[in-house]
């Protein structure tokens, strides 16, 4: 038992979080959401060159996965820079891809996926949105009808989100058919919640930071408002949420158990948006602004709560886990 | 990152399960905080320390087993899961004996030890003072020098178990009038039957003296039972402050199984979907604090000092333990009103939680200013 990360993915961690501090991804977000995707695409393909695609992908496909901590790590450093695009939904397309019993087209497209000239996206069901189809090269949904999955011909108009650099979007019907009853689809979906926990996560420490510094240099009354106690309680809440969510997260790394990585998800989810409302209320008129960078971290959290399994959706999760455990260890104290 | 315990970590674990599937009391023993209670928890103690799980992370000489921070949380998650009862030794356990074991001579080790770990002494702390609260650096209870030892003067409040038990720790202003207020205190313990002790029980909630106020008028201490260099207390003290904060207090074990608990009584129920969220959020916040513990002791085991990351588990904890009573009450219905059971004395001292052991209002000062490093300002 180590249950912590060594010095090799802390450096990971810490050479993406210089990497995209340099980025200025603010201004790279603000292009995402008006449809620009150039600045977007290049900062992709830094990422990309940083290993962060391959970490999902097995070796056979040009990746050097499957390595969850070390994609939780990435994610958690991307939530913490609010870069935009379908990141958790080209990790799903390559979890997906990667899994299907007939390896054609993972031969075909996951290496693309993975040196990031290709962008993925996914429907999570059967005719539900899928982010930044416009963007994405690979466009996987799932069949209304027989529940197979498909390769997407096309997508259909962005429909504005409250998070303006998520971009959902219809996909086209019909396509090339992938699979009948994709095997890996659950299996993908722990992925994806787990990428999205770990988002969350550095999105929520991200406001927790930014907020600890301006409540320190912003004054009233003659002193910085960060020595008003009720100011310090707030923030030092959002630290106790995100530090219980942390551990859950990188747990769920560890077991990817489906109930460990749902608890991980509303949790994480459930701490950022915490935050989140106490970076606003703390910062004020001028967080609930557009124009201050601060709106960018304030949306993501807000939709990352219900993408990939809503709160509700993860405590089922949790809730009918705990439920069959019983159920074996009580069968098991019968037995004995 | 690995959550897998070693082989002898489980055998540990299997030997533990295995003693205590065949010693727990099948019958749920009185209150702790009754007469009759608090003997039939000493009869217990005497039986855990007789097999020498009592105090597993104790060195064996004092009737430990040596066991390192690993084996302890796997020793508490099996002592929980097996329904066993609530520890009355707890208080010296956890914050005395970590304090003489860093601090105390070996002759105070090999004398107050044994019979620690075996119940026959049980200790109540006696830090709180009526105008002191959290803030322990304000206490006047006083030690006065004399021949070969100190007189206590004063009124400590609260001491937890103080209404049964037999001795007290606690910290005595030595030196009137020093500079700063946490200077010139000294770490003492006391016998709560010595003359000058009055032991004065206060009910709590629910009635039960659960803590007591204690009056010391001129009470001898000798000095062997000075724990480390007079005048120090301060920093002697706040080393056990940490654990009593931290994990050594509210080990995981104890939340997981009363999240096991609290699932197994949803489901009697009948599923009510009002409780859904609220279940699972038990379920999820004793993995979360398990995990949590997990990285903790992994530092800790690589030579991490505690630190003030403690605060962060207290106010975890004690919010927890309230949130997850409160959906056991509800669940109850009309009988989480009544008195007598596991859940309504598990709630009422599930709301101590967050005004003891420093209250939440001093731990979130304690995170906002050293690990968020926000300015000190007025209270």
């Amino acid at each position: 038992m180590r249950f912590l990360l060594d010095t090799e993915q802390r450096a990971f961690a810490g050479s993406l979080d210089a990497m995209l501090t340099a980025a200025d991804t603010p201004s790279v977000v603000r292009a995402w959401g008006r449809g620009e995707h150039g600045p977007g695409r290049a900062l992709w393909s830094r990422l990309a060159k940083a290993g962060v695609f391959a970490l999902a992908a097995p070796e056979t496909y040009d990746g050097v996965g499957p390595l969850p901590v070390e994609l939780a790590v990435a994610f958690v450093e991307l939530g913490r820079h609010a870069v935009p695009g379908p990141l958790v939904e080209t990790v799903t397309a390559a979890v997906l891809l990667a899994g299907l019993e007939d390896p054609g087209p993972a031969e075909r497209l996951l290496p693309a996926l993975v040196s990031g000239e290709a962008m993925a996206t996914v429907a999570p069901g059967p005719g539900s949105y899928a982010l930044d189809g416009d963007a994405a090269t690979t466009r996987l949904s799932l069949d209304p009808d027989t529940g197979g999955l498909r390769l997407s011909p096309g997508h259909g108009p962005v429909r504005p989100s409250l998070d303006p650099a998520r971009r959902p979007t219809p996909l086209s019907p019909g396509g090339e058919l992938l699979a009948t009853h994709p095997p890996a689809l659950a299996h993908a979906l722990v992925w994806a919640r787990l990428a999205v926990a770990a988002q969350a996560l550095g999105l929520g420490l991200a406001l927790l930071d930014r907020t600890v510094a301006y409540v320190g240099q912003r004054t009233q009354f003659g002193v910085p408002i960060g020595s008003f106690q009720a100011v310090k309680h707030r923030l030092a809440d959002a630290k106790v949420a995100l530090e219980f969510a942390r551990p859950l997260v990188f747990g769920a790394a560890v077991t990817l158990d489906p109930a460990d990585v749902a608890a991980a998800k509303v949790t994480a989810c459930e701490a950022a948006y915490a935050t989140a409302r106490t970076a606003l209320q703390l910062h004020g008129a001028i967080g609930y602004t557009a124009e201050y960078d601060l709106s960018l971290w304030l949306t993501k959290a807000t939709a990352l709560r219900t993408v990939w399994g809503s709160p509700g959706e993860c405590r089922g999760t949790v809730l009918a886990a705990a439920a069959r455990r019983s159920a074996a260890l009580n069968a098991d104290d019968r037995r004995r | 990152m690995d959550l897998t315990h070693s082989p002898s970590d489980e055998a540990f674990r299997a030997e533990a399960r295995a003693w205590l599937r065949a010693h727990v009391p099948s019958e749920r023993l009185p209150s702790l905080e009754t007469e009759e209670g608090f003997a039939a928890h000493r009869v217990w103690e005497a039986e855990l320390a007789a097999d020498r799980w009592s105090v597993v992370n104790w060195p064996a000489e004092y009737g430990g087993r040596d066991a390192d921070l690993w084996r302890w949380l796997v020793f508490e998650e099996e002592y929980y899961a097996a329904g066993a009862p609530g520890r009355v030794v707890q208080n010296g356990v956890s914050l005395l004996a970590p304090t003489l074991f860093d601090h105390g001579t070996r002759e105070q080790r090999a004398r107050v030890l044994p019979p620690m770990a075996s119940g026959e002494v049980v200790w109540a702390q006696a830090w709180s003072e009526p105008e002191a609260g959290s803030d322990l650096a304000a206490l006047t209870s006083r030690a006065v020098r004399t021949a070969g030892g100190w007189l206590l003067s004063g009124q400590k409040t609260w001491s937890s178990r103080a209404a049964f038990a037999d001795r007290a720790f606690g910290l005595f202003r030595s030196e009137p009038g020093t500079p700063k207020p946490h200077q010139g205190l000294t770490y003492l313990m006391f016998d709560l039957r010595a003359p000058g002790v009055t032991v004065r029980p206060i009910g709590r909630l629910d009635g039960r003296p659960a803590f007591a106020e204690l009056f010391l008028d001129e009470v001898f201490v000798p000095d062997e039972d000075v724990i480390g260099e007079p005048g120090r207390g301060w920093r002697i003290a706040m080393s056990a402050t940490g654990s009593e904060r931290g994990l050594m207090l509210r080990s995981p074990g104890r939340f997981l199984a009363s999240a096991d608990r609290l699932l197994a009584l949803w489901h009697a129920q009948g599923s009510p979907a009002s409780a859904h969220d609220r279940v699972a959020d038990a379920l999820i916040g004793a993995r979360a604090y398990q995990l949590f513990t997990h990285a903790a002791a992994s530092r800790l085991m690589e030579g991490a000092p505690a630190g003030p990351e403690s605060s962060l588990n207290k106010v975890f904890w004690s919010e927890y333990d309230i949130a997850l009573h409160e959906t056991a009450l509800e669940l109850l219905g009309e009988e989480g009103g009544a008195a007598d059971t596991d859940w309504s004395e598990g709630y009422v001292f599930s709301l101590a939680g967050p005004i003891y052991a420093g209250t939440n209002e001093i731990q979130r000062d304690i995170i906002a200013e050293r690990l968020l490093g926000l300015p000190k300002g007025r209270r």
